[in-house]
This record gives structure tokens, C-alpha cells and sequence, in this order.
């Protein structure tokens, strides 16, 4: 396959070099003029040609991107406040791609429509107030509406209300992995710091914080459905950014400071994957690791794990190091039952340095 | 040099053009203070260090189209970071950390605005060179040696710096975070240490030229935008340039000195740090309030260069001139409030996020009057396609495409899940990568003859350049915003940790392989350039019929560009295709273009510039 492909580049090489020697050739024949370098009308009407068929070009890519290209959407929204977040980014490129299809073709067609002649005459049109006005005043109103919209939207994600109910979860990042600590039954999560982290207490929780002693420290994200849920992020060594693109959720994770995020998680696992989207994704990502694994298994390599079954995850989106793209985390939405029977078999922060000693 | 050249004009001053004295080869091409030498010594630079800049972005597409594959070209190049020919995390993630730095400072701030507003500000305002040439030399050669430092730091044992252009602290603070972040990152410290000072030493140059070396006739307002671009870029520069100078400053002492400007409770390598009280998001304000205005700094030269060529071979004149002026300093003005769109999710009060939002959606409105009026400009024109001409038109389409897709980065709510992916390394890209780009080629194309003495550049090798140029970046970064809305994050040194990302495996091939391809082209575009330099056709004095002064000096560089006077100048540069009082000719019989240096005209009307 390598040598294949470095094949291919080094052929498209010498062809590009062999055309360029002939171009270059037939151009310095032809005429010894001085003008020789400087367009002249049939340099033009070549180039007005080749405008309209980039042009084409240009409108065969957005729509084959749009066509084949949209399967890659994430899914719909998996948490509550997703929905709005899926609405405005609709309405925006709803909106980029008309002034985009709009701008492009009236760019083009006037290059291809006026190209230059020999003897022709240029209007000499150098201002129209009425005319940038207009072009000044529509993007004033149209983005007008697209920054109260997305305030609104904005502030109703960051500035969230607190539910009585609302579950507290620190995550906690290190390189190259994700922790969640739960808040216990007092649902208050203990002091923390870099400097208590030794032995088992990873996470550095403060000892001599009763707050702390009923922590749970976890390396899978497990989230009630329907329950606000208020992220605490913390890192102990770089930056970090927890994405959860599932959810419309992203927050970075800063040494030296507690950052926060919130959303509500609407869809659980079970019920995700049993999407036909999801049903569709699967497949298709199976099939290309089966074709993938008859390769491999020819070479005598050992095969990829399946992929049938979709888990939410996190991962880390800000650069922090060698591993940065293998930083991840599984989460996994559940019913209320379901997450109090897993949150009971975890150990407590305080039965976990006992168990130590 | 005149053939006065005697012993006895050494005494005379340098800018008398009369009495130019003997040059050594020394003090003619390498510690030039000539404004032109020196334009064509930052350009040259500066496509040298694009060369590997564009690379560095091939090894690691190879990487991202086909991970963990064995490649002899890794072997070639990366040598013991590429054991087998396999690339090893660290060295990619060096590769696009030196990538950002080359193609964002030495290529389009040095090579774009360096290159043009040396060669133009002194030949279109009519000034025989820069207000200090000394200092001009200066600047470039600082300059150079900030490049030679990031190249040394190419070949450094333990790496080149790997915590992204951006830098950002922790990772890049602490020596031991990853291999590279030692010496590596050092050198990339200093280098930009130097290159900043280069910078401002050139940006003061440019804006007092521009104020008080403009020659009789010239008021500002019948400057060409090209200059009005350099003027606002330089003040720019001098505004953000010193802000990010200060944060180098600060991280080499948290580097170096142990002071704690950005580093606050850290346990790294099984102990923890003494460092306590800094922030992180400190240094991301820091560099942002450089970054982000830098985006302009790039993008404004590109905007200046192409509203001349497009004039120029529309045979119109631009389109709302003054609305032209007052966007550039709309722009200017704004992209000096509007960093914070970088740091929506970064930890900071959600009230700024709100703010910088309704700033960054403002800087479209500017944008858009640039895109509209370059738009009118081309409708009724007589346009001459030459390859300058297409590289203005296309840059005008990768303007409007990449600068739309801000709209979505700019609002803080579709930045949460949108954030570091590669829909916005597809936006950047289009709207200051390649556009900017774009507004480099066109300068070349269209200012070639003036850089080297007559020659011109072969105008079929440009067509092929830019066509091949034009689909191979549409197709390199049009589709990534798709794999971007799929949630795949930039700087992933492979995506195969996540099954869910292998479907978009397919477009991940065809973008490396539009990109080699692109690539390619580009160097029909080096060969061009180099062989036009020693047997490119001499063309006419004037070979694009343009108005601005730089055309009627002599091919043969002199060192104060005019032999005679200066000339003064009468009227704007726009005016292409003016006609006369009765409608019956052009003002000038015969001619649809009146230069600068020619007086109002008996049956013409006057314009207000």
C-alpha cells in the first residue's frame, strides 16, 4: 500500500514536472513581444472559462460534502440544553451556506461574465452610498439576531440554576487520565490539593475533611438520566479539556483553579443505541474494522476488538502531551435505579485508606 | 549605481540618488539598507521557510491518512523519531507546533507583510526608502536569525517544541512535562523573543514613513489601500507584538527562575511543584491579545494587495474607497478587543464569553462591506486575467468561505462542541492560511518585475499554479469542517484510540491526498520563480497599465528609486476607465488609465480625492 501510494505521488511528480517543461516551452517559442507575459484575450476567455468550471467544481464539492458528508453528524443531543444548542447551529448554517451560495456565484459569474477584451470599455463606478449602506445595514440586523439568539442560548447553558436534586461529580484530569469523583451521600465533594495526593489517595482529597470521607473516586462516569448534573473540574499536572460532544459539552480543565459545567442528561445509553442512527453508525464502522481485519490478519497481526455497541464517552480535547489522543473516558447514562446500585458498590474514600491500613 | 560612482561622492548623503556611491557585494546584497534588496531578502526567507513549513504538513497528513503506517519519508526525514519509518507521538505533535509557528510568523507575517510593505511603501508613496534604512536592516536581519534559531531548534536531541503554536502553559512550562519541552522549547522562546523585536523595529519603521515621507500631492486619502493595509497592519504589530513578547518573558522566568506567573498546584512526575498562585488562563489573555490581532496582521496585507491587483486588471476603479479605508480600521480597531472568542470554554466569567462574542460577530460587518465591494468591483469591469488577478479573485472566495464559518466559532454557545476540532483548523486555514497565501502569489505575480528589474514571471506556469491551488485547497479543507462537526479533535496524533472515528477514516485519505497534490503545485510556482529570476522576459515599464507610482521608475534598481525629482502626485490611484466630461474618450486619448504624476485634465471632471 505504501510503496503503492508513493508511487502514485512520485508518477503525479514527474507528470506535473513534464507538463510544466512543455507549457514552459511552447510559451517561450511563440512570441517575442514584451507584452508576452501579461494576459491577453485569449489568455482571458481561457481563464473566464475555467472560472465557470470551478465554479462547478465548487458547487459539486459543498453539495457532495452536505450530501455524503452530513452521516457524520453527531447524533441528536443527548442532554437538554443540546436541543437549542442543535437549533442555533441549524439556523447558522442555514444561514452561512444562502449568503455563501449567493456571494460565490456572484463572484464568479462576474468574473466569468466580464472578462476582459480588447477595446471594451470598464464602467467607471467608484461609489454608491444607497448601495453599501444596504450591504452595511443587512448584516448589522441579520447578526443583530444571531448574537441575541446566541446570548440567550449562552447564558441559559453557563449561568445554570441549581436543582435540588442536582448531583455533584468532579472530574478529575491527569495525564493521560480521566477520574470522577462523586460527592457521597452528603453530596458535597472534600477540600482537595495537589499536595495530599499520595499512596491511594490519587486525587489528593484533604484527610482531615469530613466533607471528603464519603467521596467516591471512579474511573467510569456513571449519570442518572433526568438529573442535573453540575461538573467540578480539576487537574492536577497541564491543561486538559473534557468534550463530551454527545452532549453539546465542553469545559477545560486548568491547574490551579475549578472550572464548571452543567447540563442534563436525557437519553441513556441503552436507549441510544437502539437509535437508528446509532444502529447505522455501528455497522458501517464494523464492517470497515472487519475488512481492516482481514488485512491484518493476513500480515499475521492480531485483529481489532469489535465495535458494535456505542458508549458515550469523554475525551480530552486541549494538548497535553505524548498520549493526548488516547485520553478518554466511558460514560455511561442510566435509569435512577440503575446508578444508585452501581454508586452503592463503590468504595467510599474513607473504607479505601482503611482498607490501605 | 550611476555612472557618477566616484571616490568623490562618498561624502554625499546616502538618499541622494544623483550621486549613488560604490557598493561592495557585502553591503549591496547581504547588509543592504535598500529597501528593495531588503523586501527581496524577506521574501526569499520567507518561501524558504514556507517550503518547510508546507513539509512539515505533509509528513503529518501522511500520518493522520494512514497512522502508524511505515513510511521511508519518515525515515528520511525524522530519523530516529520515526523508528522503523513508524512516526512516534512526540515528533507529530513538534511537527504541528513548528508547522503553526513557520507558516503564521515567518511566512505570512514576515514573508507577506515584511516582503510587501518594504518593497511598496517607499515606491507608492513616493519616498526615496524607508525613514531609517539602518533600521530596516536591522529588522530584517533579526529576522533571519529568529528563523536560523527555529531551525536549529529542528535538530535538537531531545526535540522541537510539541505544545502547539499556542504554546499554552503548564505543558510548555515544565521541562519535564514532555521530552521536548526542554531545549526545544527554549529555542523556540528565544526565536520568537527575536522575532518580535524584528517585527516592531519594521512595523515603527513603516508607520513613520507612511506619516511623513509621502511625497508632494499624496494626502492620505489618495494613498493606495495597499499602503492603507501596511499603515493600520504596522500599528497593529506595535499595539499586540509587545503583549506577547511580555508573556515569553514570564514563561521563560517560570521556565527558568522559578516564579510562578502560570503555574498553580501541579503534581508532575510523582512530586509536587512548589509553584503556587498563577494562572494558566493569565497566559491564554496574554497571547490571544497578540494571537488573535495577528490573524489581521497576516490577513490585512493579503486584503491590501488584492484590492490593488483587482483594480488594476478590473480597469475600475475599487469600489467605495473610502468604505474600503474605514473597514480596514473598523477591522484593526476591533481585533484588538475581540481575543477572547479563543477562550470561550476556558475557564473564564461566562459574562466576558457574552461580550466577546458581540465583538467578534461585529468584526463581520467590515468583512462583509470588503467582500461586497470586492464583488462590485469586478461587475462591468474589463477583467484581465492575469495571475495575480486569479489569486485576488480567489482569495476573495476563501475570504467569504472561511469568514462565514466565524460566525458559528465567534458565538460562544456553537463554540462549546465545535472548540478545538477540526472545524476550526478548516476555518482558520480558509480565512487566513490560504487567503493570505493567495494575497502573497498575487503581490508576487503582480510585483515581480519590480523586484527583479523588468523580469516577468511566466504567466502559464502561474495559470496552472493557481488553478491546480485553488481545487486542491477547496477539497483539502472544505470536507474537514465535516469530520470537525463529528466531533474529532485537532492535534490527535491518530484517531484509531476511537472506533467511533473510523468512519471518517475515507475523508482523512482524500484530504492528505488533495493536499500532496496541492503541494505539488507549489512547486511549479518555485520553479517559476527561480527560473523568471535569471530568464524570466523583460516586460514594459508598465506592464499591468497601473496607476500607482511604483510604475514609473526604471527597471534598474537605484538606491532612491527616482534618478530625477521625486514625482508628485495630482489625483488618487483609481483612476481606470474615467472618462471625460463629454463621454466621447477616456480622459487620457487612447488610454483607460491615468496615472498618479498626471494633473487634472482640462475636459475632466473632478473627483473629491
Amino acid at each position: 500500500m505504501t510503496v503503492f501510494l508513493v508511487l502514485i505521488v512520485i508518477i503525479l511528480f514527474a507528470v506535473t514536472l513534464w507538463q510544466m517543461s512543455k507549457i514552459y516551452a511552447l510559451s517561450k517559442g511563440k512570441s517575442k513581444d514584451v507584452s508576452g507575459e501579461v494576459a491577453n484575450d485569449k489568455d482571458n476567455s481561457v481563464n473566464a472559462k475555467l472560472m465557470i468550471m470551478f465554479t462547478v467544481f465548487l458547487y459539486f464539492l459543498m453539495f457532495y460534502c452536505f450530501w455524503y458528508y452530513s452521516k457524520f453528524y453527531l447524533p441528536e443531543a443527548s442532554s437538554e440544553h443540546g436541543s437549542k444548542y442543535d437549533n442555533l447551529m441549524f439556523i447558522s448554517i442555514a444561514l452561512i451556506m444562502f449568503v455563501q451560495i449567493i456571494t460565490q456565484f456572484l463572484l464568479h459569474f462576474f468574473s466569468y461574465k466580464y472578462k476582459g477584451e480588447k477595446g471594451k470599455r470598464a464602467l467607471f463606478y467608484a461609489d454608491n452610498d444607497k448601495l453599501e449602506f444596504i450591504w452595511t445595514i443587512i448584516p448589522v440586523i441579520v447578526l443583530a439576531g444571531l448574537i441575541i439568539y446566541g446570548l440567550f442560548t449562552w447564558s441559559d447553558i453557563m449561568n445554570f440554576e441549581e436543582d435540588e436534586d442536582a448531583l455533584v461529580i468532579e472530574l478529575y484530569a491527569q495525564r493521560f487520565n480521566w477520574k470522577a469523583r462523586y460527592a457521597g451521600d452528603d453530596n458535597t465533594l472534600g477540600n482537595a490539593n495537589v499536595r495530599f495526593i499520595e499512596g491511594i489517595n490519587q486525587v489528593g482529597i484533604d484527610p482531615s475533611d469530613a466533607d471528603g470521607q464519603d467521596d467516591k473516586v471512579t474511573q467510569e462516569l456513571h449519570l442518572p438520566v433526568g438529573r442535573q448534573v453540575i461538573f467540578k473540574l480539576r487537574s492536577q499536572d497541564v491543561l486538559h479539556s473534557a468534550y463530551m460532544p454527545h452532549f453539546r459539552a465542553q469545559m477545560n480543565v486548568v491547574p490551579g483553579m475549578i472550572t464548571q459545567f452543567s447540563f442534563t442528561p436525557t437519553v441513556t445509553t441503552e436507549d441510544i443505541r437502539t437509535t437508528d442512527y446509532m444502529k447505522e453508525k455501528m455497522r458501517t464502522i464494523q464492517k470497515i474494522r472487519n475488512d481492516r481485519n482481514k488485512v491484518l490478519a493476513a500480515a499475521g497481526e492480531p485483529a481489532l476488538d469489535d465495535y458494535d455497541e456505542f458508549d458515550y464517552y469523554l475525551l480530552c480535547n486541549k494538548i497535553c502531551g505524548e498520549s493526548h489522543y488516547n485520553m478518554q473516558m466511558k460514560i455511561i447514562v442510566e435509569s435512577e435505579e440503575d446508578y444508585e446500585a452501581w454508586i452503592k458498590q463503590q468504595e467510599t474514600f474513607k473504607a479505601s485508606i482503611a482498607d490501605q491500613e | 549605481m550611476s555612472a557618477h560612482s566616484n571616490a568623490l561622492d562618498h561624502a554625499h548623503d546616502d538618499h541622494d540618488a544623483h550621486h549613488d556611491h560604490h557598493q561592495t557585494f557585502i553591503s549591496k546584497y547581504i547588509f543592504s539598507t535598500d529597501h528593495k534588496m531588503i523586501s527581496k531578502q524577506y521574501l526569499i526567507t520567507g518561501l524558504i521557510m514556507g517550503i518547510i513549513g508546507i513539509a512539515m504538513s505533509i509528513l503529518f497528513r501522511l500520518q493522520l491518512a494512514w497512522p502508524n503506517e511505515s513510511f521511508t519519508v519518515f525515515e528520511i526525514f525524522l530519523g530516529k523519531w520515526a523508528p522503523e519509518g513508524v512516526m512516534d507521538p512526540s515528533i507529530y505533535l513538534s511537527l504541528v507546533t513548528i508547522h503553526g509557528t513557520i507558516m503564521v510568523f515567518f511566512v505570512l507575517t514576515a514573508g507577506l507583510s515584511g516582503t510587501f510593505s518594504n518593497l511598496l511603501i517607499p515606491l507608492q508613496i513616493g519616498a526615496r526608502d524607508m525613514a531609517s534604512g539602518f533600521l530596516n536592516m536591522v529588522s530584517y536581519w533579526l529576522f533571519f536569525l529568529s528563523a536560523v534559531i527555529m531551525c536549529c531548534s529542528l535538530f535538537v536531541e531531545s526535540g522541537p517544541a510539541a505544545a502547539g503554536w499556542t504554546i499554552y502553559p503548564p505543558l510548555s512550562a515544565l521541562p519535564n512535562s514532555i521530552s521536548s519541552a526542554g531545549t526545544g522549547m527554549t529555542l523556540w522562546l528565544v526565536s520568537m523573543a527575536i522575532f518580535i523585536a524584528s517585527s516592531l523595529l519594521g512595523s515603527l519603521n513603516y508607520v513613520v514613513t507612511v506619516i511623513n515621507m509621502r511625497t508632494k500631492g499624496m494626502s492620505m486619502t489618495r494613498l493606495p489601500l495597499t499602503i492603507w493595509a501596511f499603515f493600520v497592519t504596522a500599528i497593529i504589530g506595535i499595539v499586540s507584538f509587545p503583549v506577547l513578547l511580555s508573556a515569553a518573558l514570564l514563561l521563560i522566568m517560570d521556565r527558568s527562575f522559578g516564579t510562578s506567573f502560570f503555574l498553580s498546584d501541579i503534581y508532575i512526575g510523582g512530586e509536587v511543584l512548589h509553584n503556587s498562585g498563577g494562572s494558566p488562563v493569565l497566559f491564554e489573555h496574554l497571547f490571544w491579545f497578540l494571537g488573535h490581532p495577528e490573524v489581521y496582521i497576516v490577513l490585512l496585507p493579503a486584503l491590501g494587495i488584492s484590492s490593488e491587483v483587482i483594480a488594476t486588471n478590473a480597469r475600475k476603479p475599487i469600489f467605495g474607497y473610502r468604505a474600503m479605508i474605514a473597514s480596514i480600521l473598523a477591522i484593526a480597531f476591533l481585533s484588538t478587543i475581540v481575543w477572547g472568542h479563543h477562550m470561550f470554554i476556558s475557564g473564564m466569567n461566562p459574562f466576558l464569553g457574552s461580550v466577546f462574542t458581540f465583538t467578534t460577530l461585529l468584526i463581520a460587518i467590515p468583512s462583509a462591506v470588503k467582500a461586497f465591494n470586492y464583488i462590485t468591483t469586478l461587475w462591468k469591469g474589463n477583467l484581465q486575467f492575469n495571475p495575480a488577478m486569479l489569486f485576488s479573485i480567489g482569495l476573495v472566495s476563501t475570504f467569504i468561505t472561511g469568514g462565514l464559518t466565524g460566525i458559528i466559532l465567534g458565538d460562544s454557545t456553537l463554540d462549546i462542541n465545535v472548540h478545538d476540532t477540526y472545524f476550526v483548523v478548516a476555518h482558520f486555514h480558509l480565512v487566513m492560511g490560504i487567503s493570505a497565501l493567495y494575497g502573497l502569489f498575487a503581490g508576487v505575480y503582480h510585483w515581480f518585475p519590480k523586484m527583479f528589474e523588468g523580469k516577468m514571471m511566466n504567466k502559464n506556469l502561474g495559470y496552472v499554479h493557481f488553478w491546480v491551488t485553488a481545487i486542491g485547497s477547496y477539497a483539502v479543507f472544505f470536507p474537514m469542517h465535516f469530520i470537525g462537526m463529528a466531533g474529532l479533535p485537532r492535534r490527535y496524533y491518530s484517531n484509531t484510540a476511537f472506533p467511533y472515528f473510523d468512519d471518517l477514516a475515507d475523508v482523512n485519505v482524500m484530504i492528505t491526498i488533495a493536499a500532496i497534490v496541492t503541494a505539488a503545485a507549489q512547486l511549479v510556482f518555485l520553479y517559476n520563480f527561480i527560473i523568471s529570476i535569471f530568464y524570466g522576459k523583460t516586460g514594459e515599464k508598465n506592464p499591468w497599465k497601473s496607476n500607482t507610482l511604483e510604475w514609473t521608475t526604471e527597471h534598474k534598481h537605484i538606491h532612491g528609486n527616482w534618478a530625477g525629482e521625486i514625482p508628485s502626485v495630482y489625483r488618487w490611484p483609481y483612476d481606470y476607465s474615467k472618462l471625460n466630461e463629454d463621454e466621447t474618450d477616456y480622459v487620457l486619448a487612447g488610454q483607460d488609465y491615468v496615472p498618479q504624476t498626471v494633473p487634472l485634465q482640462p475636459n475632466e471632471e473632478e473627483m473629491n480625492h
